[in-house]
């Protein structure tokens, strides 16, 4: 048991002297005679007695002597019987993952309500996130609504705008022909602490208002037609929800007509999670997830745009000059390197592979760029599996550290061609009190000693 | 108009039939599925009030009534002149008597002035009165009457000098108001980020970066970084990254440039840690008591340690506690009441438990 709880990968390299000649004779003495105890005990010490200023660790050290105690010494779970099936009707991470766990930014909120929690990117893997790391945001708490008396409400702001208000049970929306599509949602504020400076260490805070899944739902299209909506005159949709804040947003009707918008009650094989709005939400691809509406009561659709609280005093960019851009909703597309990221140690020189996301909100990921020299000199990184519009993908590339400072950037291209800004640029464009839609190239710098750390250059 | 021949006519007749039994078949293939909501279902949700006034209930609240609902209500949180930062960002200030003249709030411009209050921004009074009305109070949304919705708008509007101290605001007054609103002309259709035709004004993205490949203009050197004193401000993220891996986490517990090896000291969560006695959050979220009690600082009211401080020793600190917290009370912590809360005395007793214990995380 208790080799089991002992982190396994990287070893400290051991100077080539930590046991001495008579040492390392001892040692193989014991071993013939069968006292593996005493051998494991002897590297351990000698380990831990090394003082030598090493700051890498070498990642797969053997040191003198017949191998690793790990491959020597059959584990635990090698030898004995394991657990049965069912230990848990739901499933949960190993509990060697711990450390990935969704965060709140310290001092970023007074309240737990209206707050955020942040995913932890540097810890995921492909574009899917994993339901329970989602990154959260409330305005008024989250709930857990029964969803046999949850009803959807179709109505207009106007008679004329159409044929009928309308009521759906979870049923019945559940018997409508359902599609299942992959897309991104990020917060209008993502990266939003850090328009004038660094303001913080991780890709966590950084970026980690961004998630994504396989959602399922009905196209509100279907619904919309059912309810006779007079697509001439209207030209905007609402969305409220259920809870106590009764979020609205507007949302334009150009994006219901195709197919886009989703009233979705799946994500990821599965209900929606409470915290992500269950059981129903509002699917729009693209756009910033505050027009996602969570536990969506009503859709009314209307012939102009509702000015909502967070359409009129949040969720707006404030230009240089002093006006405020609003209903800006399209997160244009951006990137960000996951791994190797702020926070994280490089633990030794030679290969490493360089990770991370890319997405846009105007469609499919083109291409992605990597520079490991500040942006000087650039390659193109492989795209993973499916490029999907609207939704994360992976890139990854090769990179050889040689030991010295690097920093390394990440630049997404769209299908639209439009490149991933720089922080001068995008400054240039909309100043630095915006808050929303920061999609600036992201800088890692790695030390010397292998730290990552998040920087802007100028 | 026609004038084509009679075969023209009854093909066209033909047509329209056709087009109108296609419709007709994709209404019957969901057949069965929803049904019309009646007018009182229509009037029980359909709150929205838009710019235009549309929705906006017939109804009147006076400045003198709003602010007795303000200090019942909303004081708690937002301040007695909206001008708290401590819970919420600050409602009011920050406005001028020529901001109201020109619709413009000069100090949006203005880098050296401290946060922007939402009377700064927000440019369309129905905004306020629709999210006052579907919203608030933050614990007990859309308990207001609509005189109330009316009086606190108006109070509100006073505090900001938009309306005098004897106005009375209605249904029939409330299109002027607007025209006084301090950041009315604040808004810019002038992008492109609105993902429909018609709203705004701009086609093209406002950066225009372009994809170097060598030898390219960089932006040569780190013009920010995080200060040292702040490297565990969010934590020691070496416990924030997974224990194996390419790279593992930094141990911000140390100075910059400690040994790395230390990274691989993360231990892996050991029962123990899980099984430590911990804070009823379930309970404490359910009931909003985290709205205003924080687990270390002082908040609306007192942390829940300085509680825990101040009664945990006592013999009958748990029936003190559970009865104080289903009755309420003033003027033990401040004067800054605290409502009676309705949750069962089996949970009131339980947090009560957890506050003699100490208050554990």
């Amino acid at each position: 048991m208790s080799s089991d709880n002992k982190p396994a990968g990287r070893l400290i390299k051991a100077p080539e002297s930590f046991l001495d000649a008579a040492g390392v004779r001892q040692v193989f003495a014991e071993a013939k005679a069968g006292r593996r105890g005493f051998i494991r005990q002897a590297f351990m010490a000698a380990s831990a007695a090394s003082l030598a200023p090493v700051a890498m660790a070498t990642s797969n050290p053997l040191a003198t002597g017949e191998g690793d105690p790990n491959i020597l010494n059959l584990p635990e779970h090698s030898k004995g019987l394991g657990q049965p099936v069912v230990t848990d009707g739901y499933g949960k991470p190993s509990r060697y993952e711990v450390n990935v766990q969704r965060r709140q930014s310290p001092g970023l909120t007074q309240t737990a309500q209206a707050s955020v929690s942040f995913a932890p990117l540097q810890s995921l893997f492909g574009i899917v996130t994993p339901s329970g790391l989602h990154f959260e945001r409330h305005h008024q708490g989250w709930w857990d609504i029964d969803p046999s008396k949850h009803r959807l409400m179709i109505n207009g702001s106007a008679p004329e705008l159409l044929k009928r208000a309308m009521v759906f049970t979870m049923d019945e929306l559940m018997r409508l022909p359902s599609v299942s599509r992959f897309h991104f949602i990020e917060c209008g504020a993502n990266t939003g602490m850090e328009w004038g400076n660094v303001a913080v260490p991780t890709v966590q805070y950084s970026h980690g208002m961004l998630s994504c899944s396989e959602f399922t739902g009905v196209p509100l299209r279907i619904l919309l037609d059912m309810a006779g909506v007079d697509y001439k005159k209207a030209r905007f949709v609402l969305a409220e929800g259920a809870d106590g804040s009764s979020m609205t947003r507007t949302i334009p009707m150009e994006m219901v007509e195709n197919g886009e918008v989703l009233v979705a009650y799946g994500q990821n094989g599965e209900m929606l999670r409470p915290e992500n709005g269950y059981p129903l939400r509002l699917v729009v691809p693209g756009v910033q997830g505050v027009s996602w509406v969570k536990y969506l009561r009503r859709i009314e659709v209307g012939d102009k745009p509702w000015a909502s609280k967070d359409e009129a005093i949040h969720y707006m960019d404030l230009m240089p000059g002093g006006q405020h851009r609003q209903y800006s909703s399209i997160q244009e597309c951006k990137s960000v390197v996951t791994t190797p990221s702020g926070g994280q140690v490089l633990l030794d020189k030679g290969f490493y592979n360089i990770s991370g996301l890319a997405w846009s909100g105007r469609g499919k990921v083109r291409r992605v760029d990597v520079s490991v020299d500040g942006g000087r000199n650039w390659r193109s990184a492989r795209l993973e599996g499916a490029v999907l519009a609207k939704c994360l993908t992976r890139f990854n590339i090769d990179w050889v550290w040689d030991g010295k400072p690097a920093l390394i950037q990440s630049r997404a291209i769209d299908d639209t061609g439009f490149v991933q800004p720089t922080y001068g640029q995008l400054r240039t464009a909309r100043g630095t009190r915006s808050i929303y839609h920061n999609n600036a190239i992201q800088t890692w710098l790695v030390e010397e000693g292998g730290e990552v750390k998040n920087v802007q250059l100028s | 108009m026609f004038s084509c021949p009679k075969p023209g006519r009854a093909l066209l007749a033909l047509l329209l039939s056709l087009v109108a039994s296609a419709a007709l078949a994709q209404a019957k293939a969901f057949e069965g599925v929803g049904r019309t909501a009646t007018p009182k279902e229509v009037a029980a949700w359909d709150i929205d009030v838009r710019p235009d006034f549309k929705g906006l209930p017939k109804g009147a609240g006076s400045v003198l009534k709003g602010q007795e609902v303000w200090e019942g209500k909303c004081a708690q949180c937002h301040g007695i002149f909206g001008e708290s930062g401590e819970v919420f960002a600050p409602l009011i200030g920050g406005t001028t008597a020529e901001d109201v003249k020109t619709g413009h709030v000069a100090r949006l411009n203005d880098r050296a002035y401290p946060g922007r209050t939402t009377l700064m921004k927000v440019a369309t009074v129905s905004t306020l009165w629709d999210y006052i009305n579907r919203a608030m109070p933050w614990t007990a949304p859309k308990s207001l009457s609509t005189e109330e919705v009316y009086a606190v708008t108006a109070f509100m509007l006073n505090l900001g000098g938009v309306v005098p101290e004897n106005f009375t605001l209605s249904d029939q007054n409330i299109a002027e108001v607007q025209q006084r609103m301090p950041n009315r002309k604040g808004m810019s259709l002038d992008h492109s980020l609105w993902p429909g035709r018609g709203l705004t004004t701009v086609m093209k993205a406002d950066t225009r970066n372009t994809a170097c490949m060598k030898d390219c203009v960089t932006e040569a050197s780190v013009a920010s970084a995080l200060p040292e004193h702040a490297r565990n401000v969010h934590g020691n993220l070496a416990e924030q990254n997974r224990a194996v891996g390419a790279q593992h986490g930094a141990d911000t517990s140390k100075p910059a440039g400690s040994p790395a090896r230390s990274v691989t000291l993360v231990a892996a969560p050991s029962r123990a840690v899980v099984a430590k006695p911990q804070a009823p959050m379930a309970l404490l979220n359910k009931n909003s008591c985290t709205a205003c009690h924080g687990m270390d600082g002082k908040l609306v009211g007192p942390a829940f340690r300085e509680i825990a401080r101040k009664y945990g020793s006592g013999a009958d600190a748990e029936t003190y506690l559970a009865g104080k917290i289903r009755a309420g009370g003033v003027g033990v912590w401040g004067q800054i009441p605290m409502p009676a809360q309705a949750l069962s005395e089996a949970d009131a007793r339980a947090v009560a438990q957890w506050l003699r214990a100490g208050a554990p995380k």
